[in-house]
């Protein structure tokens, strides 16, 4: 029978904390960026112009349709030998982890907004706003309060995604645990450790998005 | 004579291979106000559709006060921006509301102002209250739309239109979704406004109101006009078999 020891795990707390605030840091970057690019792609997808919208489907979808691993092994190994430039592993992580981020919630944002009645971009029209204007003053604001609860999954996913950047040395919170199971030879106990970090984050966060999803159900 | 406030000449909309609008001019005078009847599928919406560019139309030309558009085939639409200008001129109440459910109905009424016409917003505000005044729920500013009646978010709708200070008024259908009972209350606010010379266009299949309240009445079927002419007469005495046909559903003739 195995016996158990996580006192010894100890002295690697330091260790495990760093890695916390990379994974954490790691998230809050990409998710930020993924936003962004998201709501650009997803706008786009709307947009009156076919080059637009031709541009932000292959983004899409190449992004959405290819391993999230492959494309960060292709991002820090095989992009340098295409342009010269060799990013580091952080640049090539937050790079890729955005863009695959970005091409979800591009989706949950072009699915929000074609989600509100055509009778409001109507009415918005018919003002006298500017297409524009209309997006910004009508429809966005209701489709977020739609888009919400998918875009916190999205980014829930993100969190634990940040897991794959220990394959390129990234020193999150993986890769850390990596460290102290070569260095204790204890992965039993470090992974189990590793993988109830990640849930004690997580956790209550999707708490607090049930009650924000609550708030907005009542809400105007 | 005065200038037609809008003009349309040779209007013509197909939706794919489905003709909707054939051909169709008419003249609205300033103050005049127009009822536009005929069955489901007469494109009596579209033509009204039309005349904010809510469709876009294949041919033609529509002019409303002093905005004219030319429509062409091939021909590149107009800039966003220059729609958006015609579109302020003219005020849409909708069949099924379409208020902006994040917004106070104060705020739904002064959104035109401030967003299209840049106004600041004290001036909107005073602009929205009066309206809201007008229709008869100075006391409903604060409340959002979920709290209010079929009759009363159309009352908010038309307050709405009305705060762009449009020439024209379009109505589309505006007393079809609404219950029975709250039908009077828009339609007299309705009537106030052809009272005080509101140039409107109003697609209705309310009969006796259009007899009542519309100068003229245009009977569409088809995507053609088929009869027009002074309110009472078209109703009372149509001249055409398809207005004949039409009009023996409704029991307003007296």
């Amino acid at each position: 029978m195995y016996t158990f020891n996580f006192e010894m795990l100890w002295g690697y707390r330091w260790l495990f904390l760093n890695g916390t605030l990379v994974t954490i840091g790691l998230t809050a970057a990409v998710v930020v960026l993924g936003l962004l690019l998201g709501l650009v792609g997803g706008l786009a997808q709307l947009s009156r112009f076919a080059v637009l919208r031709w541009i932000s489907w292959a983004y899409i979808e190449l992004f959405r349709c290819t391993p999230l691993l492959v494309q960060l092994l292709w991002f820090y190994y095989a992009l340098p030998m295409l342009t010269g430039i060799q990013i580091d592993a952080i640049t090539a992580s937050v790079l890729t982890l955005s863009l695959y981020g970005g091409s979800f919630y591009a989706e949950v944002i072009r699915g929000g907004v074609v989600s509100i009645e055509a009778g409001q971009t109507e009415a918005g029209l018919a003002l006298g706003l500017t297409p524009a204007k209309v997006m910004r003053r009508i429809v966005l604001p209701q489709a977020v309060k739609r888009m919400i609860p998918p875009l916190m999954n999205q980014s829930i996913i993100q969190f634990k995604n940040t897991s794959l950047v220990s394959v390129v040395a990234v020193p999150d919170l993986l890769y850390q645990g990596q460290v102290a199971a070569t260095d204790t030879f204890r992965p039993l106990e470090v992974y189990t450790i590793v993988a109830l970090i990640y849930f004690v984050v997580l956790v209550p966060l999707t708490a607090i998005v049930k009650r924000g999803e609550k708030q907005l159900q009542t809400g105007h | 004579m005065s200038i037609p406030k809008i003009e349309v000449a040779g209007l013509r909309k197909q939706f794919g291979e489905l003709v909707v609008l054939r051909d169709i001019t008419l003249k609205v005078d300033p103050g005049a106000v127009v009822a536009l009847i005929g069955p489901s599928g007469s494109g009596k919406s579209t033509l009204l559709r039309c005349l904010n560019l809510l469709v876009v139309p294949n041919g033609g030309r529509i002019r409303i006060g002093d905005d004219a558009f030319d429509f062409e085939t091939g021909k590149a639409l107009p800039k966003p921006k220059a729609q958006a200008k015609f579109r302020s001129n003219t005020g849409m109440v909708f069949q099924h509301f379409n208020l902006f459910p994040h917004m106070t109905v104060l705020g739904n009424v002064m959104e035109g102002p401030v967003s299209a016409k840049k106004m600041p917003k004290a001036q909107a505000e005073a602009i929205g209250r009066r309206l809201l005044a007008k229709v008869g729920l100075a006391d409903k500013a604060d409340a959002y739309p979920d709290r209010l009646s079929g009759g009363q978010k159309q009352r908010v709708a038309i307050a709405r239109a009305l705060a762009m200070e449009p020439e024209v008024m379009l109505f589309d259908e505006a007393t079809s979704a609404l219950d029975p009972e709250l039908v009077s209350e828009v339609l007299g606010v309705m009537r106030d406004l052809a009272a005080e010379g509101m140039t409107m266009i109003i697609v209705t299949h309310e009969i006796a109101f259009a007899r009542e309240v519309a100068d003229r009445v245009i009977f569409m079927r088809d995507g053609v006009i088929v009869e027009e002419g002074p309110a009472r007469d078209v109703i009372d005495r149509p001249q055409q078999e398809a207005t004949r046909a039409f009009l023996s559903h409704f029991h307003t003739r007296g």
